[in-house]
């Protein structure tokens, strides 16, 4: 039974009250969600807000614009980057010139009742871009560096001046950064700080479609649907509490036996398991722009030399670990044909195991020798077993490998150094682009990312030349042109795409995958 | 009084010592916490943007004299993990742990210390061997196997047990908060349905750990037992005519009972920092499981905070424990 049915057999007296005086949901208007860690912020844009802020960014507030839905093969929602839909803004026009845009805004209200203004939208801007740490760097990705960029034109009227045509701005405008704050509500509890950093960190002051009705850090949020929410459809769920449950035994377990609805954050193995059963609804999403792969340090060590990496592309066990490591759950990068096929990103490399080849790469460059291998202790479930195949397949061609397993916080550490010799790790870009992603891991301003060490001016002109250019023809070919260098050069060998899998309740409907991963409670459905 | 006072003032140093300690170890351990938490894409500014507005950039006895100088005003510092005061997480889950360990802790008494008893005073017969088969399982099977194990019979299998999410259903709402124990609180509020509810959920993480802190409990009290049961006083009491229930409990027991309680008193103290695992595969929100993530995390001031506190907790409960045991036995009283 949903609110609207329930609502015609409550009686007319019932349906015409405000939504203060209605019953309190129902186990069926109840979603149950197990996690393995909830928010640590309730403030996206704020310093070392972690994964699952997105989700409070997400349901909590809104942005101007969202990414349009698309229906995947299996029924879940997917999305669109480069189709838009209303959100906050009602509707947007470039400029003739192509050097800004402007939004128009509905009219939506936030929690506290005061309606939404551009004023709270250029506050909400200003501060992504001002606020420094992963916010501000995921506004420089769009081209939004500073807050004269952003216009009030009039209470409902909304600008944005280009600094530079960037094809990534209005994409960026959809993802879980840039969302709009009640700016009055922020100022007036900020204490002194412009950006209001302490309350906006333990309060929702927002119009989005869910306020947090109660937050325990480490052990549970809950949410309770705004049914003054202007910005889509009214949501099903009244309420959503979300418990943080660290064992992924025991949310395999809730997820079973039925107590939960929803299961985030499962080992692969257990998402086999349940998706074979049948019992249990599970969506995989290949996650856009995503890849597990073994980087090799293309500066110092061993592995400056093109042949020995080419050698282990051509040594990786690939189906022994896509079988072992990751049970199926991801697509096959590897064994391609031809090299590269169109501009699609992920695409397998033409590369498969062959051991004889490697081994004569090897020889070439000089025999065999010892080297590390490291991972992050917290991607283990998959990191580990995948990095005790690739030692017992390289130890066939001489290459000795040793395994060294990095708690989390010191593996950012060890990435920054550069020096680690060999390293498995998992990459993702929100905004689904080849240029994007490989600007992040070869271009040679070698970000954190670029695990390889990769320094390379022709790569450095391809990356550009796709990402700025307005040409489609020229935009393919530098594409190209990048991914058959990186074929060629193997910093790092993609091994799979990963799937996004949640595991449902067979009642449960209107799953929406995100960029952000996070879920969206705003579609949901309980049968 | 006197006694007590000086006892108090010979743990100062040793809580000096912790203080200092902790903030050398989280310093000296590997790695980056700005780069922890600056995030996927993090460009090296954003890292040294975060390093500086968490004062990791200043000089080590800067932090140290910093941190010294919050602590006295009762602050530890803010956790980057919950994004709360340290102070707050702490209060909040530290009954949780609490209310955990004592019903673990009853749990284990209450069948450790007659099966010590017994084993001891028919050594040698089938009691004596179960008494040893328990033990043994008990010290062998690692808490998070006997968590798991319990969690798939009774409540994966059997359905018996609630859904372990924790100190409470998902849908239930926790009695007003008086002493943060659920049992206690629910209790005062006159709120039968919650007591029985968090009653439910305590029953299997309290089994776990109750089997965990069984073993030493049952051996100290059996040994102790033994060596008080050859003892000529007893052999005197028996020659007597008194008859065997007097001998045991009134004269054997109560003079066994001084290594049983200080025995406690570590288990009770290591219980609560130790049962992370328990807390883990039971979703308790309680410090132990607190601490390792931060601990993961490099982030330093709820790691020092928890040792900080486990440090006066051990304190205040040996403080406690040797009260005990004065008006226990004389003799500590005249020493």
């Amino acid at each position: 039974m949903n609110r609207r049915t329930f609502l015609a057999a409550a009686g007319g007296v019932l349906a015409a009250r405000p939504a203060a005086a209605q019953a309190p949901p129902t186990r069926a208007e109840t979603l149950l969600i197990v996690q393995e860690y909830g928010p640590n912020s309730l403030d996206m844009q704020g310093i070392g807000a972690a994964q699952p802020v997105n989700g409070v960014s997400l349901n909590c507030y809104d942005r101007l614009v969202r990414f349009k839905r698309t229906t995947l093969p299996d029924g879940t929602l997917s999305y669109d980057l480069t189709q838009l839909e209303p959100e906050l803004a009602e509707s947007w026009q470039t400029a003739s010139d192509g050097m800004s845009v402007t939004f128009k805004l509905r009219d939506a209200v936030f929690h506290s009742g005061r309606s939404v203004t551009a004023k709270d939208v250029k506050w909400s801007l200003d501060r992504a871009v001002s606020i420094g740490g992963f916010a501000t760097t995921q506004m420089n990705a769009g081209s939004m560096e500073k807050p004269e960029q952003f216009v009030a034109v009039d209470d409902r009227t909304f600008r944005i001046d280009f600094l530079r045509r960037d094809k990534l701005l209005m994409p960026n405008l959809g993802v879980t950064i840039p969302f709009v704050f009640d700016s009055e509500l922020a100022q007036k509890n900020a204490a002194g700080d412009p950006w209001a950093k302490e309350y906006l960190k333990n309060n929702v002051a927002g119009g989005g479609a869910y306020r947090v009705e109660s937050w325990k850090p480490g052990n549970e949020t809950i949410y309770t649907r705004f049914d003054d929410w202007r910005s889509g459809p009214l949501p099903r769920m009244r309420r959503v509490i979300a418990r943080d449950i660290p064992s992924p035994s025991t949310r395999r377990a809730l997820i079973e036996r039925g107590d939960a609805d929803m299961s985030y954050g499962l080992p692969p193995k257990d998402f086999k398991d349940l998706a074979d059963a049948g019992k249990i609804k599970v969506s995989g999403v290949p996650i856009p722009n995503a890849i597990w792969y073994v980087a090799m340090n293309t500066q110092v060590g061993p592995f400056a030399d093109k042949r020995l990496r080419q050698a282990v592309a051509f040594a990786l066990p690939y189906d022994k670990i896509m079988q072992a490591a990751l049970f199926g759950r991801g697509l096959p990068m590897w064994g391609a044909k031809e090299s590269p096929a169109g501009e699609k990103w992920p695409q397998p490399y033409p590369y498969a195991t062959d051991m004889d080849r490697a081994r004569k790469l090897v020889a070439e460059a000089g025999g065999g020798f010892t080297t590390n291998l490291l991972f992050d202790a917290g991607s283990g479930t998959i990191a580990e077993p995948m990095s005790v195949l690739v030692k017992e397949s390289l130890g066939a061609i001489g290459i000795n490998v040793e395994i060294q397993k990095i708690p989390g916080a010191n593996f950012r550490g060890e990435l920054m150094k550069k020096t680690a010799p060999m390293v498995i790790n998992r990459f993702g870009g929100w905004l689904d682009w080849p240029d994007y992603f490989f600007f992040w891991n070869l271009h040679s301003s070698n970000a954190i990312f670029n695990t390889s060490n990769y320094q390379n001016k022709d790569m450095d002109k391809l990356i550009d030349g796709a990402r700025f250019t307005q040409d489609a023809a020229e935009y393919a070919r530098d594409v190209q042109g990048f991914l058959a260098k990186a074929m060629d050069e193997v910093p790092f060998i993609p091994v799979c795409q990963p799937l996004h899998d949640v595991a449902m309740q067979k009642g449960i409907g209107g799953y929406q995958f995100w960029p952000c991963r996070e879920p969206d409670f705003r579609s949901l459905t309980k049968a | 009084m006197r006694a007590v006072l000086s006892r108090l003032a010979g743990t100062l140093p040793a809580l000096a010592g912790v203080v200092l300690f902790t903030f050398v170890l989280t310093r000296v351990l590997p790695g980056d916490t700005a780069a922890y938490f600056a995030g996927p894409t993090a460009s090296a500014d954003a890292i040294e943007q975060i390093r500086h507005s968490l004062g990791l950039d200043r000089p080590l006895t800067e932090q140290f004299f910093g941190y010294v100088a919050a602590l006295a005003r009762g602050d530890m510092g803010m956790s980057l993990t919950t994004g709360q005061p340290v102070l707050r997480d702490l209060a909040a889950r530290l009954p949780a742990s609490a209310e955990l360990t004592l019903a673990g802790l009853l749990l284990a008494v209450g069948v450790a210390v007659p099966l010590g008893i017994v084993a001891a005073v028919r050594q040698g017969s089938a009691w004596d061997h179960l008494c040893r088969v328990v033990v043994t399982a008990g010290v062998s099977l690692p808490v998070f196997f006997t968590g798991l194990l319990l969690v798939y019979v009774f409540y994966f299998l059997l359905g018996w047990a609630p859904a372990p999410v924790g100190r409470l259903d998902a849908y239930a709402t926790a009695p007003p908060t008086v002493t943060g124990l659920f049992l206690v609180d629910a209790v005062l509020a006159r709120d039968w349905d919650g007591f029985r509810g968090a009653l439910a959920q305590l029953v299997l993480p309290a089994c776990t750990l109750g089997l965990f802190a069984l073993a030493p409990i049952a051996r100290i009290t059996r040994a102790s037992m033994l060596a008080v049961l050859g003892a000529d006083f007893v052999r005197t009491a028996r020659a007597s005519g008194l008859s065997t229930g007097t001998v045991v409990l009134r004269y054997a027991f109560r003079n066994a009972l001084l290594p049983v309680v200080t025995t406690l008193g570590m288990v009770f103290s290591f219980l609560l920092g130790a049962n992370v695992l328990v807390e883990k595969v039971f979703a308790w929100p309680g410090v132990g499981s607190y601490a390792v993530e931060a601990l993961i995390a490099s982030d330093y001031a709820p790691v020092q905070g928890f040792v900080l506190t486990m440090a006066v907790l051990y304190v205040a409960l040996n403080l406690g424990i040797d009260l005990l045991l004065r008006a226990l036995d004389p003799r500590v009283r005249t020493a």
